[in-house]
Order: structure tokens, then sequence, then C-alpha cells
């Protein structure tokens, strides 16, 4: 593996969502090596630092990778003005990214909101053996749960309003689902306190579990430091790493929340 | 193809651009990126005598034209750098920087004393870090306490040293001149800036430590004025940083007085950025048929 860095061309751009785009990048060598769970350093005009955003989906025979990501301040306001044609600076593919078992395994894919986008690769490989459990705010924030049944999974939605799918937590779903039958792996991707509630649940069904995490980040390629989680050693003792480099999957367990 | 080569301290380097420290890691990652012996030199991530887990994140906070960080010196203690990391880099084919940093003058000395018996090429004292509680700053901050340190610091090294002075001072000139009569070899410049970002919705500032160091272009011209005003009152070699992004940037600060010149966070957003550097210096330097990069150094000429 090696970290690229490149101006690339947007092939389509949509919006899927209020302040939702949804952006193919046509990225042959990138594309070529980035697996699920790994995520871009995306340059951002008039801005210091680049913005990491998830690998979506990743296609190598046409060659694109596809970011799905929201307008939350400066730097991805000024990335949704991008379109069709421009080019798009991208330093990829970078982290560790989820590992995956045989695609006959039982997985649980967990997403939370903006936190959804980076489990569809994910949730491809293992198609029917794979549950995706996405929440969001409301109907009108619901994303990609079209993507999710194409490639065959169980999906279930819950909403913090009711005005889709269960009235309340993805966690209450987990739990359902687990009390159901059991899993081989869970992933989850989301807001720390929803991580934090998936790891208890796994934890107490003695399911293994991976968490992708998000910090603030600066060089991208674990240089800098900045980016920094807490986890606890071997021993037990805290200490930080980086979730560019060493995530920003974490084994669940490993995880200080 | 002008001469790039400059000597800092002693030590030849084959062109005066040299990743600035906590930008570059212990420079593995950027290899992917291209070879590490186009650089001149590689500073090294701060190191201290014991392994230091840093700050609580967030550690990172963008400005105008800049970020603020503060990392806090996040390291795995001098051994485990002299074990672990320093022979990757021995072969690389570029000058290997070690940047020491502690909080008590022990520190510092037994710190010295393991990289003496190390095969680094140079010491740069980091007497300037803003992001550590104790020790760091306040040691550069005074001519009395950083001209202290640096004496015991000459006496546990006979390696090239280079001491790193914080622009957080009211006279940055002085600092230069104390460091220099005890015996440094030469001086690096700036450290970052204390500077404060906060969100106003929550009301806490973004950074964990609630002030970090402000680096990037913003700080450019600070830089440059502070490396010309220390050129001008020491013998000893200036190396040049804050803020530097491109060629023309490199080229100002040799002009102002630096006989090296470091990068550091335009690396965050072009990789590539100390390379280009080079190749556009040296371009430069050919079209306007100057065949020697150290003719230029200090060849401002001011109103
Ligand atoms: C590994 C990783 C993958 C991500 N994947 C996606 C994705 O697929 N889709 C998506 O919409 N978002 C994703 N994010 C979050 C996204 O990076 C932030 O929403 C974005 O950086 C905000 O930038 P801004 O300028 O709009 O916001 P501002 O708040 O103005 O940003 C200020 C600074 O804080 C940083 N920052 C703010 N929020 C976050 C955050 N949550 N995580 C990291 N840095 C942050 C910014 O990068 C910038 O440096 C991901 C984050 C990480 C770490
Ligand atoms: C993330 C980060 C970490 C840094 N860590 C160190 C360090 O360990 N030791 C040190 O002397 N300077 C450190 N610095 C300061 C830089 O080496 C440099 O002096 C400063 O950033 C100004 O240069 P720049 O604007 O080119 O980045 C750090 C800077 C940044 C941004
Ligand atoms: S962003 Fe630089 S180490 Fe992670």
């Amino acid at each position: 593996m090696s970290y690229i860095q490149n101006v690339y061309p947007i092939q389509s751009r949509t919006a899927i969502a209020r302040d939702v785009f949804d952006v193919l990048v046509h990225c042959p060598e990138l594309a070529a090596q980035s697996r699920a769970g790994q995520f871009v350093h995306i340059r951002v005009p008039g801005h210091t630092l680049r913005r990491p955003i998830s690998i979506c989906e990743v296609d190598r025979a046409k060659g694109t990778i596809r970011l799905v990501y929201e307008v939350r301040g400066s730097g991805t306001e000024a990335l949704s003005n991008l379109t069709t044609g421009d080019l798009m600076d991208i330093m990829g593919p970078l982290g560790n990214g989820f590992t995956l078992l045989e695609p006959d395994a039982k997985a649980i894919v967990v997403g939370g909101g903006i936190g959804t986008p980076p489990m569809l690769e994910t949730a491809k490989h293992y198609a029917e053996n794979c549950t995706a459990i996405l929440g969001f705010r409301d109907a009108a924030h619901v994303i990609l749960d079209e993507d999710f049944d194409a490639c065959g999974c169980d999906v279930r939605l819950a909403t913090d309003d009711g005005s889709r799918g269960h009235h309340g937590f993805v966690t209450d779903l987990l739990r359902q689902r687990l009390a159901e039958e059991s899993a081989d792996i869970i992933y989850a991707c989301g807001p720390k306190g929803m991580l934090k509630a998936v790891a208890d649940l796994a934890a107490e069904f003695g399911v293994r579990c991976q968490v992708s995490l998000e910090e603030r980040m600066g060089c991208g390629v674990g240089a800098c430091l900045v980016c920094a989680c807490k986890v606890a050693r071997e021993n037990g003792d805290p200490t930080y790493k980086h979730v560019c480099k060493d995530g920003p999957v974490f084994e669940a367990k490993e995880v200080i929340f | 193809m002008a001469n790039l080569k400059v000597n800092i301290a002693g030590v030849d380097f084959k062109n005066p651009i040299i990743t600035a420290s906590g930008c570059f890691g212990f420079g593995r990652e950027y290899e992917d990126f291209y070879p590490l012996s186009k650089l001149g030199g590689i500073s090294l991530k701060g190191t201290t005598y014991e392994e230091r887990l840093g700050n609580p994140p967030a550690r990172i906070a963008e400005t105008a034209s800049g970020i603020l960080n503060s990392v806090g010196l996040q390291n795995p203690g001098v051994r485990h750098f002299i074990q672990e990391d320093l022979p990757y880099l021995l072969d690389k084919g570029t000058v290997i920087i070690a940047n020491a940093a502690g909080s008590a003058i022990e520190d510092y000395r037994l710190l010295a004393e393991a990289l003496d018996a190390s095969a680094v090429d140079m010491i740069e004292l980091n007497i300037s870090c803003p992001n550590v509680k104790s020790g760091g700053l306040t040691f550069g901050a005074s001519c009395e306490s950083a001209a202290g340190i640096v004496r015991e610091i000459r006496k546990a090294t006979s390696k090239p040293l280079m001491v790193k002075l914080t622009p957080n001072v009211t006279d940055i000139a002085s600092i230069a001149q104390a460091v220099e009569a005890e015996g440094a070899d030469a001086v690096s410049l700036i450290n970052t800036l204390v500077g404060m970002r906060i969100d106003i919705e929550s009301r806490r500032p973004v950074l964990h430590q609630n002030t970090g160091g402000l680096s990037g272009p913003a700080v450019f011209p600070v830089a440059l004025a502070m490396v010309w005003k220390v050129a001008n009152a020491v013998k000893i070699p200036v190396v040049g940083l804050g803020g530097v992004e491109k060629w023309q940037d490199a080229i100002e600060m040799m002009l102002a007085g630096a006989t090296g010149v470091q990068v550091g966070t335009a690396m965050f957003y072009d990789p590539y950025a100390p390379v280009k550097i080079i190749e556009g210096m040296n371009e430069w330097l050919d079209r306007n048929g100057i065949a020697d990069v150290n003719e230029i150094i200090g060849q401002v000429r001011p109103w």
C-alpha cells in the first residue's frame, strides 16, 4: 500500500438529502488500492487543512471512488461547490480500513447519520449475510438505504423522531438483532455516544466489534500526531494512537471512550 | 543547475531545504511520495528523554492561512527513538537532525548525552515549545534561561548544536546572541506563536489545551522579519522557518539571511511542498544566472 496525492476529475455529483452530496471521482490508481473503511484527505480551496472523507464505495473496473459528505462548516461547504468536471485534489487511500472476514460470516454494520457512508463497501462484501442498521435524525436525512438494499443486506432503519422506521436508537435495533441470532462481527461508524453504546452491546453479547473514529486531522498520514484518540495498551494503561494511520478503524475493546 | 549545497554548523546539506520538526514524523510516512534523499535534511519529531503521551485532543484547529496545534510533544522517548526509528533513517542520504525537548535541565542533559552517543548528524535544541506545561517555552523566553540551558547542553554534546528559538519574546535577537555566546553552532527560528480559537456555540476553546501554537502561511512575514533581525545580530548560521510554502518564500528567507530553510505546515496541504521548493529555487537561480545559492544569503538590500 502506498499514498497517492493528485488531482482527479469529478464524474458526477448529486444532492441526495439536504446538504448531503454524493460524488463520484475518477481516480483509477487510487481506486485500485482502496479498501472498505479507508478514507481520503481532500484539499479545500481557501483552507489550510484538508478534510477527511470516507470512501463510501470503490469501483476498480471503472476506476472510481464514491464519496458522500454533509456540509458541516466552511470546508465541506466549499467542497460542495465542486461539481461535475471540476478537479478534486485528493490524497489517499488513508488509514487501515475494516477487517473483513470471509463473505459467508454473519456481519452487522451500524451507521449513524453521516457515519453511514463508510459502511456500504463493507456491507457489499457480506451481501445477504449482513444486517445494516442505520439511524438518522428524521426521514428527510435518510441516505443510502436503497444502496444497502441493493447489496442484498437486511436493512433496518431508525429515526430519532420516528418519521421513518423504528422510533428510537440504532442500539435498540442492534439489541433486537443480536437477540434473534448471533453475529461474527459488528462494524460501526457514527457519533461517539452511539459508538460507545454499540461497543457496550457487542461486549454484552460477546461479539467482536470494530468502530471507525473521527478526529481533527493535519497531515493525514501519521506524521504530525494531532489526530489522537485514547486507547488501552495491552497492559491496560492508556495511551494515544492516531486516527489517520493506526485507524480510523479500531477494535472497540481497545478504545477508551 | 546551480550549486545548492550549503553548510550549517559544519554539516553539509545537499540543498537548503529541511522538513520542520513535528510535521514530518520520523520521515517514514512521506517516503511514499518521494525519496528522502531529495531533501537537504529532516528535523525529526521533538524527542524527550522519557516517553510523553502528549495532550488530549482536539490538538489542531484551523485559522486564516494557518493552523494552531497543541500536540504536547508526544514521542516514544529517546531510547526508543535511537533503537527503533533512527536506524531506518541513517542510509537515506539526507541530514538527520534530532529535535531535543524537555521540561527540566536534567532531562535535557540526559537527552543530549544519549543523542551525543547516537548517529544523528545534528541536534536542534527545542527551547521553544508552547504546548507543554513546564519547560519548553520557558527556557527560551529569557536570555538568562536560554543561555543557561545551552551552557549545560554544550557540555553534554560535541554534536553540531542548533538552538530553536521562540517568537513569543520581546527581543529574539538578544536571545540569539545569548545562545551564540554559550556555544550554539546555529539557530533556527521561528517556533509557533501562541494563539487561540473559540467555538462560539459551546463557548469552549477549540483546542483542549485552550491555546496552541500558530503556524502556516499566516506567520511567514513575522518569521521573515525575525530571521532578518537575528541574521544581523549573530555570526552563526540562521535557519529560517515559519509559513514557508513556496520557493519564493524560501528565497526571501535566504535573502533575509537564512542559510537553511525549513518547511512544516505546508506539507499538510501539499506533501510535495519541500521538493517543489527545491526545484523552483534551482530554476530561479539558473534563470538569474546565479551559480551558487550561497551568493544570495543575506543579500536583501534594505532601504
Ligand atoms: C476518517 C474520517 C472520515 C470521515 N468521513 C466522512 C464522510 O464520509 N462524510 C462526511 O460528511 N464527513 C466525514 N467525516 C467528517 C468530516 O471530515 C468533517 O465533517 C469535516 O472535516 C468538517 O469540515 P468543515 O470545514 O465543514 O467544518 P469546520 O467545523 O469548519 O471544520 C473546522 C476544522 O475541524 C475539522 N473537523 C470538524 N469536524 C470534524 C469531524 N467530525 N472529524 C474530523 N475533523 C473535523 C475540519 O476538518 C477542520 O479542520 C470524516 C471524518 C474522519 C476523521
Ligand atoms: C503539528 C505540529 C507539531 C510540531 N512539533 C514540533 C516539535 O516537536 N518540535 C519543534 O521544535 N517544533 C514543532 N513544531 C513547530 C514547527 O517545527 C515550526 O517551527 C512551525 O510550525 C512553523 O513552521 P511552519 O509554519 O512551516 O509550520 C510543530 C508544528 C506543528 C504544526
Ligand atoms: S493527521 Fe497527522 S498524524 Fe494523523
